[in-house]
């Protein structure tokens, strides 16, 4: 383990440099800013993901923002357990039926001022899962949505963006 | 072993189906056919429903492949295979809440899949407006002085599929694990119907994202069977090279989160660069970091690109310089070794009961591996070893994936070596009439089955896709019983069932 360590501790780290947002994240985002919020904030946000039904695609990549090319915490962004700590609802998934009183409260949990990003496909128009009995579709039909970040799934690299453009817009 | 194949004999053989032989049987031998399941005369492998009949997968021990049971619903009722044989339960109550069809005789009537919100009953039978104030489940008892509950989910704590868990606690030690599911619940089998086969294939690559590799080769599979369609070789060696890629991705994610649950984030970190590593590659040759989509019916959506064996071999080459390092880091942390070894252990005869596949049978002594048993190409051609432990604890799961991934590198490199050229797809027929097809395909969890009917018109009649999850599921209820709630973590990551793919 010592080896693992000391080659963790001289070798340049993996971390690859930040990304710039897309204009199009920030135009989408103009309107869900108000310098108050900023101010409140700062450069740090706390972000609670809902998986309200996807195929855990989105999940996998989201998981990846942890690890060391992407380093998400490295911008001041890290996941939280509950939402009554977070600033940020990342929803994945068409909404099935059977997680939308779920994603409704912990919506109604988090404290004010509040974002949601709906992240891929389905969160955004309910992907190929949309239509038949079992999905809402959009995350939008059910909570208020800030941000949208499609693919299936998104990248890293897009959700990285997402986010940088979320603490930088104003 | 021979009176389950003397009971089978009896039935009605379908030529309609292939590979595996279909056979139309009435309640009675149906219910032999359960009773020599449930004796242990071979495993059930799946069990469904289109509405109409009830099917059953049954592969008796010493067979060389399963067969498919069919049997006609009259009155919407099929004889309950769950009240002799407790793994076909679920899958029971799941056909319940789909199609209406009721299972006669079986122990739990208590819906599965439908939480009371989807506004219709049986949506993909005969559906009725459901009632607005739906009964609230009922979770089963543990009952004592000292016992509290604990219930968790459908939101868990991390970045998680949802799923609901009911822990029944006396002090530290978990009495009774109830697990609750539906939750991912999308109604992909009614989706299907109408489909054309694209679609069918964009559907079945997103039952469970983590193995879209392994359900398109399934659904492509059940496909290709039902017209009678054998893809390139160069297609089924990259199927395979992707599959492999999946396999060592999904091990490596999971090597690093089992640690992590046990407070030690150093293996997250090192298994996360290598997990990257190994998306970053199957990016750089097949398009998309998951591999999703690359499948498509009779091959190959597109072919690896032109650099795409070297960015293989580059990210194989970092998996050789780290991970015998990271397996020495493990064997060598007391803290951590303390909390896997002796955790969360499975039976080997309820492994066996539930015909429990994957890494959580192999862990436990249950050998099975399709790729093995039934010898698909390419693995027929090729050589490698299906390891197996017998001690069936956290640890046995972690060591196993350790020993799956030198597997998998194996095949990959040999597959790449000796990659065939030519096309990459086979021609699709248009008008080949209705026909059914069935497949069995290793995906990193366990054996993936499809089954898909065709109409006249060449659309999805029917698709049913079983994940590994409905027979490992239940074991983990079993594996945490005696063990406290803090390593209850552990034992599910270890696991690492699918929710989506469960709830379909």
């Amino acid at each position: 383990m010592r080896n693992l360590i000391l080659q963790g501790i001289l070798q340049s780290p993996l971390s690859e440099p930040p990304p710039r947002p897309d204009d199009c994240e920030l135009a989408q985002l103009t309107h869900a800013f108000e310098e108050a919020s900023q101010r409140r904030l700062g450069r740090s946000l706390s972000i609670r993901a809902v998986d309200a039904g996807s195929c855990n695609g989105c999940e996998l990549e989201m998981h990846a923002l942890g690890n060391a090319y992407y380093d998400l915490e490295r911008f001041g962004l890290r996941f939280v357990a509950s939402p009554r700590h977070a600033d940020v609802l990342m929803v994945t998934g068409p909404v099935t039926k059977n997680m939308r009183l779920a994603l409704e409260r912990a919506h109604t949990a988090m404290p004010s001022p509040k974002w949601v990003i709906a992240v891929g496909d389905c969160a955004c128009d309910g992907g190929v899962f949309a239509g038949g009995y079992a999905c809402v579709g959009a995350v939008s039909h059910v909570v208020p949505v800030d941000l949208r970040l499609p693919g299936c799934p998104p990248e890293p690299i897009v959700l990285l963006k997402g986010l940088i453009a979320l603490i930088e817009a104003d | 072993m021979a009176s389950l194949r003397e009971a089978i004999a009896r039935g009605a053989r379908l030529d309609a189906m292939r590979p595996f032989p279909r056979i139309e049987v009435d309640a009675s031998i149906w219910l032999r056919v359960t009773r020599e399941i449930s004796k242990g005369e071979g495993d059930l492998v799946a069990l469904w429903s289109d509405g109409a009949a009830a099917h059953m997968m049954a592969w008796p021990h010493g067979d060389a492949t399963p067969c498919v049971l069919s049997i006609a619903c009259l009155e919407a009722r099929f004889p309950s295979v769950g009240h002799l044989h407790p793994p076909a339960q679920r899958l029971e109550r799941a056909i319940h809440d789909i199609y209406g069809l009721t299972p006669s005789g079986a122990a739990d009537d208590r819906p599965w899949l439908d939480h009371g919100v989807w506004g219709v009953l049986h949506p993909g039978g005969n559906a009725q407006p459901a009632p607005a104030d739906p009964a609230p489940y009922r979770f089963l008892a543990a009952e004592g002085e000292p016992l509290h509950q604990i219930a968790v989910g459908p939101i868990h704590a991390g970045i998680i599929e949802p799923g609901h868990f009911r822990f029944s606690a006396n002090g530290e030690t978990v009495v009774r694990l109830e697990q609750r599911f539906g939750y991912a619940h999308k109604g992909v089998e009614t989706l299907m119907r109408g489909a054309d086969v694209d679609r069918a294939l964009r559907l079945a690559g997103r039952v469970s994202g983590d193995s879209t590799v392994a359900y398109a080769w399934a659904a492509s599979g059940a496909l290709e069977a039902a017209l009678d369609i054998v893809p390139p070789p160069r297609a089924t060696a990259l199927r395979a090279v992707m599959a492999e890629i999946e396999r060592i991705a999904n091990h490596l994610g999971d090597i690093g989160a089992v640690c992590n649950d046990a407070a030690f984030s150093l293996m997250l970190a090192h298994c996360g660069v290598l997990r990257e590593r190994v998306l970053r590659a199957a990016k750089a040759a097949f398009g998309h970091r998951l591999m999703m989509d690359c499948l498509a019916p009779g091959g190959l959506a597109r072919d690896m690109t032109p650099g795409g064996a070297r960015a293989i071999e580059d990210a194989l080459l970092a998996i050789d310089a780290s991970l015998p390092g990271l397996l020495r880091v493990y064997d060598s942390t007391a803290s951590l070794q303390d909390r896997t070894v002796g955790t969360g252990k499975t039976d080997a005869a309820l492994v066996a009961q539930f015909a429990c596949g994957g890494f959580v049978g192999r862990a436990a002594g249950r050998g099975f591996d399709a790729r093995r048993a039934l010898r698909y190409a390419p693995y027929g051609d090729l050589d490698f070893d299906v390891p197996v432990r017998q001690e069936g604890d956290v640890d046995a799961r972690v060591r196993l994936r350790f020993d799956e991934i030198g597997q998998s590198m194996a095949i990959v490199r040999r597959l790449l070596v000796k990659l065939p050229a030519g096309p990459i797809r086979a021609e699709w027929p248009t008008d080949a009439g209705a026909c059914e097809g069935v497949a069995m395909i290793e995906g990193f969890r366990g054996d993936i089955v499809a089954c898909v009917r065709l109409d006249a018109a060449g659309r999805i009649a029917h698709c049913h896709l079983r994940d590994p999850s409905w027979f490992q599921w239940p074991l983990l209820e079993a594996a945490i019983e005696g063990n406290i709630v803090a390593d209850f973590p552990l034992c599910n990551k270890s696991f690492n069932c699918a929710y989506s793919g469960h709830d379909l």
